[in-house]
């Protein structure tokens, strides 16, 4: 009844295949078929942002996009985002502001703050709060992602 | 929660999707941003048989403007329909909205049709749709019709879209250039508590000769204030009106008490954010 089939997908640059049943959705393609872990399942229905990845450079909710719709797409998770040996400006920014604890929801978020940072170069408190309103975190209280934000902006412009 | 099974359809033509749609009628869902259905489907609250994705079909996903229609394709994503300057020179109202929709992450796949069929009771676009006198396009097998906004939403979660119809296109009068519009939400994370969707368009006069004023969030549906519409005809958009009318368009409502807040609060909300709301869209119009 649910048969699989055959998706390529390209993650973080690499063309991935995989045998997939139609229920599967992209985000545990990524971590069960792919083998890339950094891509993390909570609520798995949309609510809390730790599975986001972007799919086209878009902002998505791996956990809402079935594997099967991603076939032809590519895909930047987590593990894509750093250059050779160092951090991406935002992750170094959430290591600066601490703005993790224990570090479930920051792939999410650092995904989402990249592609925010992508739109709003130089956001503003007000639009970088609403940002990091987009995802969960139960222990860091957002006002240190918050500051992440704002620091890794403000770094970006300057190197750019 | 992971998904239960299901079969898989992937047509690549309108014909092919309804087709399927007819053939499998209530044991079919339609998946296109997948925003709505998939958290259904991984919480299980529904087990369709058949999945049926309209993402590879052509000509949905087109945002067209003909003779003073715009037409909002089953597959224009909301984040698409956001950015769309066609979109918000034509109907700015939907582009006041899209913002409130859910979330960055959610409305680079959801689309603008897609959150009418669910028809969520807090749901933007069904107030959008409605205030602008907006229609559905409804595909059965090859026939086509054509069902107000207004008659659409039955009740939460519930539209006059019969099983096997699919829904094409969202379609919008163009709005008249000198109306002014204004969408104002208190949000509860990404939901709204309350919501509203005003548009005021005033005469030479600077007498106002059209008005619109419809909730979300307080009703089974979208609810259209069309008494306090007709109260503001013909008067100057003043204070003392715009607060009359906010008064006798909140006595109509019949908001619920939950956990988030009173019936009270939220009818109270209501009539101030109507106010605002009304107020606002007085003085983003430009009489002509």
């Amino acid at each position: 009844m649910s048969e699989r089939r055959h998706v390529r997908v390209g993650v973080n640059g690499v063309p991935r295949d995989g045998l997939v049943e139609p229920r599967r959705t992209l985000a545990d393609f990524l971590r069960h078929d792919v083998g890339l872990t950094g891509t993390h399942v909570a609520c798995e229905h949309g609510v809390c942002g730790a599975c986001t990845v972007l799919v086209d450079g878009e902002p998505v909710r791996s956990c809402l996009m079935l594997a099967v719709q991603s076939d032809g797409a590519e895909v930047t998770t987590i593990e894509g985002v750093a250059p050779e040996g160092g951090l991406h400006p935002l992750q170094q920014a959430f290591r600066d502001c601490h703005a993790f604890q224990c570090g479930f929801c920051t792939p999410g978020f650092v995904i989402s703050g990249i592609a925010f940072l992508n739109e709003h170069p130089s956001p503003t408190h007000e639009e970088a709060r609403h940002a990091a309103s987009s995802n969960l975190c139960r222990c860091s209280g957002y006002a240190g992602i918050v500051e992440a934000l704002e620091l890794a902006a403000a770094r970006m412009k300057d190197g750019a | 929660m992971k998904l239960g099974r299901f079969a898989y359809h992937a047509p690549a033509t309108l014909d092919e999707a309804t087709e399927i749609l007819e053939e499998k009628g209530s044991d079919a869902a339609v998946l296109a941003g997948g925003q709505s259905l998939v958290p259904v489907l991984a919480m299980r609250i529904a087990q369709p048989e058949h999945v049926v994705d309209i993402n590879r079909v052509h000509g949905l996903d087109a945002i067209e403007r003909t003779n003073g229609t715009v037409s909002i394709g089953a597959l224009v994503r909301q984040q698409q329909a956001l950015v769309s300057a066609e979109l918000r020179a034509a109907c700015p109202l939907v582009c006041e909205a899209l913002p409130h929709v859910g979330l960055r992450e959610t409305r680079s796949r959801g689309t603008v049709v897609g959150s009418l069929t669910h028809a969520d009771p807090a749901a933007e676009l069904p107030a959008v749709a409605v205030a602008l006198d907006g229609e559905l396009e409804l595909r059965h097998g090859g026939e086509t019709r054509v069902v107000s906004a207004e008659e659409f939403f039955v009740a939460p979660f519930m539209t006059a879209k019969a099983p096997g119809e699919l829904a094409v296109a969202l379609r919008l009068p163009v709005s008249s250039p000198g109306a002014g519009w204004s969408f104002l939400e208190l949000e509860r994370g990404p939901f709204a508590l309350v919501a509203v969707a005003a548009g005021i368009e005033l005469d030479d006069g600077g007498r106002i000769a059209d008005a619109r004023l419809v909730f979300a969030g307080v009703g089974p549906g979208p609810v259209r204030a069309r008494e306090a519409e007709g109260l503001l005809l013909g008067a100057e958009p003043g204070e003392a009106v715009i607060a009359e009318a906010a008064e006798i368009a909140v006595r109509g409502l019949e908001p619920v008490s939950d956990v988030l807040a009173s019936a009270s609060y939220r009818r109270h909300v209501a009539r101030e954010l109507a106010k605002d709301a009304l107020a606002q869209a007085a003085r983003s119009g430009s009489p002509e």
